[in-house]
Parts: C-alpha cells; sequence; structure tokens
C-alpha cells in the first residue's frame, strides 16, 4: 500500500525500457471507429442470401480486433484495447449476454439516431463470460497491457426498461453482482486494468451514492493489484465532487477537455487524493490537436494530482471521430505525454500540484 | 354520468420501417433534421406514416385520435424548430430524459404559421397537441424579445394563431410538462397561466392542460385552476400523490385527464390495472362525479418501441371499457 492508502496498482504498467523517470500512463477510453469493412462484413452476414456465414463475422472481427489493437500499439499507448470492435453499443452488447434481459426494438435518442434500449423483464443473472474472449484475443496479439472497459451497472440500468425491479438502484446493485462476477473472470484471464464506465452519472448526478454502492459490490473480493478506474463524461462535476473519492477505485477517467478545463478548479479543493486519468483531447471535433496544445492541457493536470498520478487518456471513446483523426489524436497525444515527461526530469516542467 | 375516453399525449414512435427509411432520406445529422420544407418524398414518407399512426388508434379502439406528430424531431419544441425566425442551435438534453432536441433560438418576430395546422389537416385526428406556451417557452432561448414575460406573451400569441387555424377537433392538448420540471416562481405562475387561457380561448373545442413528470407545486397549480381550460391532467404514474393532494387542496375542474399509464416503461399494464387506477382516483378525490375522465399515458409515447407503444394503445381502450364510475 502507498501512504494515500491504496495499493499502488500503476507501476506494473510501466515498460521495461521507458526512458525517462516520470512515467504518466498513457490510455485511452475504449471505443475506436470501426474500419469501413467491418460494417459491410456485418451487413453481408445479415443477407441471408450470401454464403457470408457467422464464422466468417467472427473472423472479420478478429481482423478489425487485431487491426485496431495494433494501431493503438503503434500510436505508442501503453494500456491499449481493442477498440470495442466487438460491441454494437455500450448497453446493448451487455444486455445481450445478461440473463432477464430482452429487446422489443429502437427508440428514439435525438432526430433520427436511435438506440435498442432493452427491456429487464426477468430477474438478471449471469450466463456466459461477457468480455473473456475479448481480452485473452486482445492480450494474444500485443505484448502491451489491455485495459478492460465495462459498462457499469449504474449506466446498464438507467438506460434499460425496467420492468421487473422495484426500483432502479436495486437493479443496478444485482446488476453489479454480475459485473463483479465477470471481473473475477477477468481477473482469472490476467486482466489487471478494469474501467466501469458511467456516462448516465452524468444525467443525475444526485445518485453518485448508487454509483458508489454499485462500486463496492464491484469490488468485492478483487485483488489489490488490479487497478480499477470510474469513467464519466459531459456532467456537471461540483454535483459529484467529492462525493466520488470514497469509491473503491484508484482511478478516475473524466471528459475535461471538451469545455476547456472550466470544471478542472472543482477537482482542487479538497485534495483529489487518487489518480486523475485526464481527457487531454475532445472527442467531438474531428480537427487534430497538436502536440503543443496537448501538453498543455496534460500540464492542466497537474493543477490536481502530481506526474505520479497522472494518467493520459482522450475524453472519452473515439468511436465517432473519422479515423484517421482518432489515430493521429492518439499518436500526438503519446508524443505529448513523452515530451512532458522529458520536461519533468529536465526540471523545465515545474508542478503547480494543489496537494503541495 | 361521466364520460371515460381513451386517448394519448401524442408524440408517437415511428414504426420501424419509417425510422430506416426516414434516416435515410433525411440523415442523422442535426442539420438533416425536419425544417418545414421538406422534399415531395419525404412528405410522402410522413404521409403514409401519419396514416398508419392513425391507423394504430382505430384498431386500439381510441376514443380520441391524434395526428401521431411523426414530424416532431424535435419533440414539443418542434412548432419553433420550423419556424422561419428560429434558428436550431446545438443538441440539448430534453428535460431529464436521455433525449435531445435542437436548442431554438428566437431571432425574430414569431409571426403566424400553418405548420402544425397543415399536417393536423391532412389526417383524421380528432385531438390536437401543442406544446402548453409556459413549457414552450422554457424550451426555447430568446435573442429578440428581450424578457421573459414578453418572450411568453410571444409564444401564447404564436400558438393562438396556429389554435386559431385548425381545423374542428373534439379536444386539443396542451402540454405542460415544464410547469411540473421548471415550476414557474411568484408573478411567472400567474404569467403562465394567462398564457394558457389565451391559447385555449382560441378554440371551440375541448382543453386540458396535460402534465408530468410529477405534480405541478401548490401556487402555480392555483393560479392554472383560474385559467379557463376544460381539464387539468395528472401523473399518476410518477407521483399519484402529489397529484391527489393539488385536487385534494384546491379542487380541479369538470373534467380531468389522468396519466394512468406509463410512456417510459415497456411493461404492459393490464386493462384491469388501469380500470383500478382510475376508480382509485375517483375514490380519493373530494368530487361527486366528473363530466368526462380522459384516460392517457401520463408522458407522450415515443420513449417507448414501436410494438410496446401499440400495445399500450390496446390497453388503454379496454381499461378505459372496464372503468366503472
Amino acid at each position: 500500500m502507498s501512504s494515500d492508502g491504496y495499493a499502488d496498482t500503476r507501476s506494473q504498467f510501466r515498460p521495461g525500457d521507458h526512458p525517462t523517470d516520470h512515467f504518466l500512463l498513457t490510455t485511452v477510453v475504449g471505443s475506436y471507429p470501426k474500419p469501413k469493412w467491418l460494417n459491410r462484413a456485418k451487413e453481408l452476414a445479415e443477407d441471408e442470401e450470401r454464403a457470408f456465414d457467422e464464422e466468417n463475422l467472427n473472423e472479420a472481427l478478429d481482423d478489425a480486433a487485431r487491426l485496431i489493437t495494433d494501431e493503438h500499439v503503434r500510436a505508442g499507448i501503453d494500456a491499449v484495447v481493442d477498440g470495442e470492435m466487438r460491441r454494437n453499443e455500450m448497453v446493448e452488447y451487455f444486455a445481450d449476454r445478461i440473463e432477464g434481459y430482452e429487446f422489443n426494438g429502437p427508440v428514439k435518442v435525438w432526430g433520427h439516431n436511435y438506440f435498442d434500449k432493452p427491456s429487464v423483464a426477468d430477474e438478471v443473472g449471469y450466463d456466459e463470460p461477457w468480455l473473456v474472449d475479448e481480452f485473452e484475443f486482445t492480450t494474444g496479439v500485443t505484448d502491451r497491457p489491455v485495459k478492460v472497459p465495462i459498462t457499469g451497472p449504474y449506466t446498464l440500468a438507467s438506460w434499460s426498461f425496467n420492468e421487473h425491479y422495484d426500483s432502479e438502484a436495486e437493479l443496478a446493485y444485482e446488476l453489479a453482482d454480475l459485473v463483479n462476477t465477470e471481473i473475477d473472470a477477468l481477473v482469472e484471464s490476467g486482466a489487471r486494468y478494469i474501467q466501469i464506465d458511467e456516462p448516465a452519472l452524468a444525467t443525475t448526478p444526485d445518485d453518485h451514492a448508487i454509483v458508489g454502492e454499485c462500486l463496492e459490490h464491484i469490488a468485492e473480493g478483487i485483488p489489490e493489484d488490479v487497478r480499477l478506474g470510474l469513467h464519466v463524461c459531459y456532467g456537471d462535476y461540483s454535483r459529484i465532487y467529492p462525493e466520488i473519492l470514497d469509491m473503491p477505485v484508484h482511478e478516475y477517467d473524466l471528459e475535461l477537455a471538451n469545455d476547456g478545463y472550466e470544471q478542472l478548479e472543482v477537482f482542487t479543493e479538497p485534495e483529489f487524493d487518487k489518480d486523475l486519468a485526464l481527457g487531454v483531447v475532445d472527442v467531438h471535433t474531428a480537427e487534430v490537436e497538436t502536440v503543443e496544445e496537448i501538453k498543455a492541457n496534460i500540464e492542466r493536470g497537474f493543477e490536481v494530482v502530481p506526474p505520479e498520478r497522472l494518467t493520459v487518456s482522450p475524453d472519452c471513446g473515439l468511436k465517432l471521430l473519422p479515423r484517421d483523426a482518432a489515430y493521429r489524436k492518439m499518436e500526438n497525444m503519446v508524443q505529448a505525454a513523452r515530451e512532458v515527461e522529458s520536461g519533468l526530469d529536465a526540471g523545465e516542467i515545474t508542478v503547480g500540484y494543489a496537494g503541495e | 354520468m361521466t364520460e371515460v375516453l381513451a386517448t394519448t399525449p401524442g408524440l408517437y414512435p415511428l414504426p420501424d420501417w419509417a425510422k430506416e427509411e426516414l434516416a435515410e432520406l433525411k440523415g442523422h445529422q442535426k442539420d438533416d433534421l425536419i425544417s418545414g420544407d421538406e422534399s415531395a418524398e419525404i412528405t410522402g414518407t410522413y404521409d403514409r406514416v401519419r396514416d398508419e399512426l392513425v391507423d394504430w388508434q382505430i384498431e386500439a379502439g381510441l376514443d380520441r385520435i391524434v395526428e401521431g406528430q411523426a414530424r416532431w424531431d424535435d419533440m414539443l419544441a418542434h412548432p419553433l424548430s420550423v419556424h422561419e425566425n428560429v434558428e436550431t442551435r446545438g443538441i440539448v438534453r430534453y428535460y431529464d430524459n436521455n433525449n435531445f432536441y435542437r436548442e431554438p433560438v428566437v431571432r425574430g418576430e414569431l409571426s403566424p404559421n400553418g405548420d402544425v395546422a397543415t399536417e393536423l389537416s391532412a389526417s383524421d385526428a380528432t385531438q390536437a397537441i401543442l406544446p402548453g406556451p409556459y413549457s414552450l417557452s422554457e424550451l426555447a432561448t430568446d435573442e429578440h424579445y428581450g424578457d421573459d414575460a414578453a418572450f411568453l406573451e410571444a409564444i401564447t400569441e404564436f400558438l393562438a394563431a396556429a389554435v386559431d387555424s385548425f381545423p374542428p377537433v373534439e379536444t386539443l392538448f396542451l402540454l405542460e410538462p415544464s410547469l411540473v420540471t421548471d415550476a414557474p416562481g411568484d408573478g411567472e405562475d400567474e404569467r403562465a397561466s394567462e398564457a394558457i387561457d389565451t391559447v385555449a380561448a382560441a378554440t371551440d373545442a375541448e382543453v386540458v392542460v396535460h402534465t408530468y413528470w410529477g405534480s405541478i407545486p401548490e401556487k402555480p397549480y392555483a393560479h392554472l385552476m383560474d385559467a379557463d381550460v376544460d381539464a387539468i391532467g395528472f401523473d399518476f404514474v410518477t407521483d399519484h400523490e402529489g397529484s391527489v393532494y393539488n385536487i385534494q387542496e384546491y379542487g380541479t375542474k369538470d373534467d380531468i385527464a389522468l396519466g394512468v399509464v406509463d410512456g417510459q416503461n415497456t411493461l404492459v399494464e393490464t386493462p384491469g390495472e388501469i380500470a383500478d387506477r382510475v376508480e382509485w382516483v375517483r375514490d380519493q378525490v373530494p368530487v361527486e362525479s366528473f363530466d368526462t375522465v380522459y384516460v392517457s399515458s401520463n408522458t407522450e409515447l415515443f420513449y417507448l418501441p414501436a410494438n410496446k407503444a401499440r400495445t399500450k394503445l390496446g390497453a388503454l381502450a379496454e381499461g378505459a371499457e372496464e372503468v366503472s364510475l
């Protein structure tokens, strides 16, 4: 355990040949634009008149996962993902694998954008592993550590129709137990970096206590060296901070670049005593930030945590960007992190850390 | 003798074929959404959608038929979104839902336009749907009129002109969820009530001011009772206690609308449950009898998958049949 009272889960992700003393862990939130041919392959697999079957589609998914994992490696990301190539959508994918869920058809989100919002029609249950195959495949195609993003139980509950449970909270706690079972299986397969995604918390920030209780269920019995993170985006953080600090996770991954760090100050008081995964590139503009711009963004993070507790990450999943923009954002992000590390080593960058 | 009528607050989900067809014809981005000058092809699709949504209601046996508001990409903000002096900007959250609409920014005079009247005339609807003036003013941004009171007045006149140009209908539902979610403060509550009164005066139809996502705070409710409307609608799904309290404390109109079917959950109520809920309300309130009871979903129906929305219509009609008052 470190002096802060929680285990050091970060140093295991530092590459053996890392060139600088300082290490800013670089990672991504998870989703990535799918190659166009993968969408075509899915259409072919749905077309019954074609000979392209399930097996062909699985091969295409493997190819996409390998390709996009490589793309993360090539960009220099320390803890990589497969870009969630096998996941159609962040709730649907899991609902499809959890007992008790059913699908009735798409519902409107806005304009002509729809979401296959599932219904919990019966008691939820754990039937088959959700992500173990995805994780094992990804670790099989790279030597880098692999991070596993999982849609959190609160989001799974609130972005579903609840036909069965008395309250959304009750459903969320049941789902949290299933997430815990899944993490057990992932850890068994070697996973050491798990990120719980709770975007629904932004809509209903007053429910942070429910998310906290969910995380207690999730973290139950998980080994100390497994790094747990929580990703939240596009909300009013003053309504969840500092309460979130009590949650049993090591790292908070936050969207902050989108509005130019307007909300950064929220995290300076009281002291942010966990790790901060700072969003340093905006995922809602295809314009690629320069290395210099990103370096300045990274340095904003030092207003909240010292370098040894700063993780560098995009604001959110990259999947809505054109693929080349997504790649160049990652590439510039890594280069910026490496230059900031050198600057820190050389004493050229001073840290205005609030905790000092 | 109480008349029990099964109806809905409109804004139906598109049939699944139309979701795909319109996404292909129009596109997925915010600039692709409805602007009031859609092509003949898009108009043709909406005509077919309108006919289908009316068929759903007739087959289900509803007593009031709505046009379905399939064109309302921006939900209750629609009447402004298609106005020539309104600019639609970024995507903003629609109340406390995981739904979004384009922020309508009023940049010039809200001259009357016949958008809603035109679609109403194209259908066999017997019930018109409009946002209430207060909710519409809350959903929009004003960059022309200068202050809240003047803006509300302009929106009120705009809606009254729209109502005045409607073809004959039996009922007009004015949807006013903002009276609950962003309840008007002192002074504003009285103006909101007067605004509703002005819009209601523009039609000979029965006017129902329908509210949802909780119950209206006491003071705005008391003011709303001063408006010359035929019924107030209550959300008995999300807040039956608050709704009953308002009725017990301040009374209600001779007619009443009861949101007893959940417009935001796929769990389909049985006709028996629906009838029980209506009878339960009757037992709670100190009213001899209502002239008309509108039995409805609490919210618009677009939150639901099309199949479930349709099943709920059948349950509503059957439930209303089973009510004995």
